[in-house]
């Protein structure tokens, strides 16, 4: 296929034969388009189509000494949420003499307690408390469960050393 | 032409080809490399990060924590006000290698060092992170300084799933403690999104 036929000086050689034998300008492109596609394809490859995505969250501001007092929450609404070490959630409601429960993150876990309260108690407030030896990754889906199952009010707070006192004395 | 050997004329088709390797060429971003491997977490969020104005804090598997910021110009400014805040003159070409680098991990006493290295020397180093501790944060610098020196820039906190909580809780108070109220955490595509997960 790839025949470049000297051209030029075609009219020397035999004056009127130059008609009949017609150069080729066909060019083999075979090997250009093997280079074109295996660019082609490591491009396609090395793009990144999917851009991270990004979780938006907005954090309370640090309370000013002269801030009016916050309003008060009935304790029957609130759900406190611990983030255990080992994936574990311990979960509980009410502040005084509270009932610890233990749970993971599946789809049966704590979206099935967070749907149940939800339902229980409309004006529900979560506390999510990410003990020391929790992992980002507790966190992340924490509030990822929250988005799932809208829950509106949510904080994430500090750990006391109450509720470190009550998983320790659970034994879950 | 001989007789019996079909040839097809490719003339379109390699059009076609070289169209599409122009367009990947030119779209394509090189992906910056980070001094640490970072694993996100997952989630069903659908919001994409922005493209620019973004200050990235890294949050390795170790608990080191590491600063970036995009834009040469914003970079180059940045580095100065840093200098003059920790009295550190940085040459021209100091500047310029911070510019054009990406996260860096090494505290202020060692940032000029770092730089003077060779880009392959600097990819060996093991950067022992930015210090986050209430005594010496300098993460808290970098993110002020950054902000100044680009008034748009989105914060956007990218940790490893097995981070430790206690670094994450620096590095969020840190942002709390400088009236940075609204971030946004990196995290991957959730595997079947609608769907409830399984773990």
């Amino acid at each position: 296929m790839a025949e470049i036929q000297g051209g030029g000086d075609d009219k020397k050689k035999k004056g009127g034969k130059v008609r009949s034998k017609k150069s080729s300008t066909r060019i083999d492109m075979t090997p250009m388009v093997d280079l074109a596609f295996l660019l082609l394809t490591f491009f396609v490859m090395t793009t990144t189509l999917n851009k991270p995505q990004t979780m938006e969250i907005t954090m309370p501001e640090k309370p000013k000494p002269d801030d009016p007092e916050p309003p008060k929450v009935n304790e029957r609404d609130v759900l406190t949420i611990v983030l255990g070490e080992n994936d574990k959630v311990y979960w509980y409601t009410g502040i005084t003499d509270p009932k610890i429960e233990v749970t993971n993150f599946s789809a049966t876990g704590i979206r099935k307690v967070l749907q149940q309260k939800k339902n229980e108690v409309p004006k529900l407030v979560v506390l999510i408390k990410p003990s020391d030896k929790s992992k980002y990754k507790n966190m992340v889906d924490i509030l990822d469960e929250m988005n799932i199952s809208v829950i509106q009010r949510y904080a994430m707070v500090d750990i006391t050393p109450t509720d470190e006192e009550l998983i320790k004395d659970s034994q879950l | 032409m001989a007789k019996g050997t079909p040839t097809i004329d490719m003339t379109p088709m390699v059009d076609l080809a070289f169209l599409l390797v122009t367009f990947f060429m030119l779209t394509a971003t090189a992906i910056p490399d980070e001094p640490v491997a970072v694993d996100t977490p997952s989630s069903i969020s659908e919001i994409k990060i922005p493209e620019n104005n973004v200050l990235t804090i890294t949050i390795g598997k170790d608990s080191r924590v590491f600063f970036n910021v995009d834009g040469q110009y914003t970079r180059a400014a940045l580095l100065k006000s840093m200098g003059d805040l920790y009295g550190v003159q940085f040459t021209p070409e100091e500047t310029h290698a911070f510019a054009v680098i990406s996260s860096v991990g090494v505290p202020m006493g060692g940032l000029k060092q770092f730089l003077n290295l060779k880009p392959e020397q600097r990819k060996a180093v093991e950067q022992p992170g930015i210090p986050v501790d209430s005594a010496h944060n300098e993460l808290a610098d970098w993110v002020l300084q950054a902000r100044l020196a680009n008034r748009q820039l989105r914060i956007a906190i990218k940790g490893d799933r097995d981070a430790e909580y206690p670094v994450v809780k620096k590095v969020i108070n840190t942002m709390i403690d400088r009236k940075v109220n609204r971030f946004n955490l990196i995290t991957g595509m959730e595997q079947g999104a609608a769907a409830p997960k399984e773990k």
